[in-house]
């Protein structure tokens, strides 16, 4: 690089020296030791000594089983129905006490599908870090997409030639510099269900035929309504950097493009999509760590429920991690993020760089 | 093809403008409802929220709910923590971040394509995957201070301050910009006998403007807005910043007026700012995609 430059090898770790210092302690060390803490008991506060516990926490968090239940049969040898007809199923709860499966103690009903008469009820140790896991890759899998095209839309939409353009484009990006803690305490208001904006101008719009939803209280509408929020606050993010993918490409080819008569799709299609294939790779992988990091929208809107369905992985590392103090639980369900982090962007990379 | 009579021209731009106005609203809509709430008793914020008059200063419009939310938390202290903290982050960060960027950018030195690389690397670390570590550390880590050397750092400023300092994002920033500087001038400094320090004071950084002003745009957004680290490791009233001080606000019945106020306190100054320095903000957030 510096060929020209002598070697300085005093002066050169001198001025690097305080930012490799502080890089190492602040981020590399606590890196390394959420996988090593993973492996113990450890606890923020603890008069006993930590312990090497091997893969306990990971097996306590993932192990996950399916029972299969036939129906009980009555005195009469047909199938037992409750007052509504449906069959009647042996309690989970009977098998995962019952000493002769030692295999299933301690776990519970996560959810259950069924197969004509037979129910194959899932069950899984740590059901909250479960659901928690769910939500998260649900959330990282609805928003990464959506985000990343409406964001490529408005940037589109901005950089055409218009008076005032930049008006616009100022104030599309206006709540990327607004907290999301602010913005989530502003939204709960908005998304209230007695009073809120939302539901008076949907019923204004419906001329009063929509109902007024409980938006955060119901288990269905919980998590998209954070997930709309969310688009809402980061949209603008987005959009700047497709805008600047945008400006890196040549006029010339559009010009190319309208002497050989191209509409605006096959424009787009072949100018201007390849042209951002970099942006669109670096797009996704920042929208995917920030929608993984899904922290604040819950802590000040839902605290995870109703019913846990707003449980994300980030506020269950938390919640044990400082609020139980169970350093190690946090620890692992941090290793877990991360892991998921590094197994996406790889796969985001490497898609991209094979189609190029 | 017919050519496009002026009439459909005017038609199409105003569809155009009419496209763009609309998503304009849904952007500035809650935040302008922000504003004019906290200006509301919460009886008539309530009523109001059913017409366009929750977006307009009518009815019975005070400044009660600015009080009444100073009486409740010391905002004072909560904005001077924030204020504190934010500034000497972002001073430091700039101070640090350039060094290692000219280092490993200007100066031959053993290991640094390697700790380049690992430094890098870090960029894919998501903070909020080693918070809880971090947690534990900082409970660990020795201070010396005033009464001698204490352990723990819970419940400080150093604690809010120190580990943000250096961040592989702005060390990147630094790099990519002093590649971009004729390296001539340094080599000419160089010969005639100026120190490493010298050309890093006297002809690198006047010539940073650009680049400081990105990386400080960047690291106030992510200082002051910070939520997940001090509200894990600073208890005391003392040392809280204002996004946590928010929790004096959240309980069973919600004072929307206060709230409204206090959100508005908190980040209005954060929107004059940006509406001032609009084109700077977005070249900011525009560097950080010209990874390639």
């Amino acid at each position: 690089m510096s060929s020209k430059l002598t070697t300085s090898n005093r002066a050169g770790w001198a001025f690097a020296a305080p930012g490799i210092v502080l890089i190492a302690t602040f981020i590399i060390v606590p890196f390394f030791f959420a996988f090593a803490l993973s492996l113990t008991n450890q606890r923020l506060i603890s008069p006993n000594p930590t312990q090497y516990v091997g893969l306990q926490n990971y097996r306590d968090m993932l192990s996950v089983s399916v029972l299969r239940l036939a129906p009980e049969h009555d005195d009469a040898g047909l199938i037992a129905r409750d007052a509504d007809g449906a069959p009647v199923y042996p309690r989970v709860r009977e098998i995962t006490r019952n000493p002769d499966f030692p295999q299933y103690r301690g776990m519970r009903e996560w959810f259950r599908v069924h197969t004509g008469d037979t129910a194959h009820v899932v069950i899984a140790r740590d059901v909250v870090f479960m659901k928690a896991l769910v939500n998260t890759v649900t959330f990282v899998l609805v928003v990464a997409p959506l985000q990343g095209a409406l964001a490529l839309g408005l940037a589109l939409l901005v950089n055409q030639k218009l008076r005032g353009i930049t008006v616009f484009r100022a104030v599309y990006f206006m709540p990327v510099v607004v907290s999301i803690v602010v913005v989530s305490l502003l939204w709960r208001f908005i998304y209230s269900p007695d009073g809120g904006l939302l539901n008076n101008l949907l019923s204004g719009l419906s001329f009063g035929m929509f109902q007024p939803v409980n938006w955060l209280g119901n288990p269905d509408t919980a998590l998209p309504a954070i997930m709309g929020m969310s688009i809402w606050q980061a949209v603008g993010f987005h959009m700047v950097i497709w805008l600047s993918g945008l400006q890196t490409i040549s006029p010339t080819l559009y010009e190319a493009a309208e002497i050989e008569g191209a509409s605006k799709w096959q424009t787009f299609r072949y100018v201007t999509w390849p042209g951002l294939r970099h942006t669109a790779v670096l797009v996704l992988i920042v929208i995917t760590m920030q929608a993984f990091a899904l922290f604040a929208q819950i802590d000040v809107m839902t605290r995870g429920g109703p019913l846990d369905s707003t449980q994300t992985l980030v506020f269950q590392a938390v919640e044990r991690g400082y609020g139980k103090q169970d350093i190690s639980g946090g620890a692992t369900i941090s290793v877990v993020l991360f892991l998921m982090v590094l197994t996406i962007s790889l796969v985001q990379r490497r898609l991209t760089r094979e189609r190029a | 093809m017919a050519a496009i009579s002026p009439e459909n021209h005017g038609l199409r731009l105003a569809v155009r403008y009419a496209v763009l106005v609309l998503i304009a609203i849904i952007f500035v809509f809650p935040l302008v409802f922000m504003v004019m709430s906290s200006l509301k008793p919460d009886q008539q914020l309530l009523a109001d929220t059913s017409s366009l008059r929750a977006f307009l200063p009518v009815g019975d419009v005070s400044l009660n709910n600015y009080t009444k939310a100073f009486q409740r938390a010391p905002i004072g202290l909560f904005v001077l923590n924030s204020v504190l903290v934010t500034g000497l982050t972002v001073v430091l960060c700039l101070l640090i971040c350039s060094m290692a960027g000219f280092a490993f950018v200007y100066l031959n030195w053993r290991g640094r394509d390697l700790i380049l690389s690992v430094v890098l690397a870090t960029l894919i670390v998501p903070f909020e995957t080693i918070a809880i570590p971090l947690l534990l550390l900082v409970s660990k880590l020795p201070w010396i201070g005033w009464e001698g050397i204490t352990i723990g750092w819970l419940n400080s400023y150093r604690v809010q301050i120190i580990p943000w300092i250096a961040d592989a994002l702005t060390i990147f920033l630094f790099v990519q910009y002093f590649k971009g500087l004729p390296r001539e001038l340094i080599e000419a400094a160089r010969v005639e006998g100026a120190t490493w320090f010298q050309i890093y004071w006297r002809v690198v950084m006047p010539l940073s403007g650009p680049v400081l002003a990105t990386a400080a745009i960047l690291k106030f957004l992510v200082m002051y807005n910070q939520y997940l680290w001090p509200l894990i490791v600073v208890q005391q009233e003392q040392y809280r910043p204002v996004m946590v001080g928010l929790q004096y606000f959240f309980q069973l019945n919600i004072a929307w007026g206060e709230v409204m106020a206090y959100l508005t306190m908190i980040t209005v100054p954060v929107l004059a700012f940006y509406l001032a320095l609009q084109r700077a903000f977005i070249a900011s957030i525009a560097s950080t995609g010209v990874k390639g």
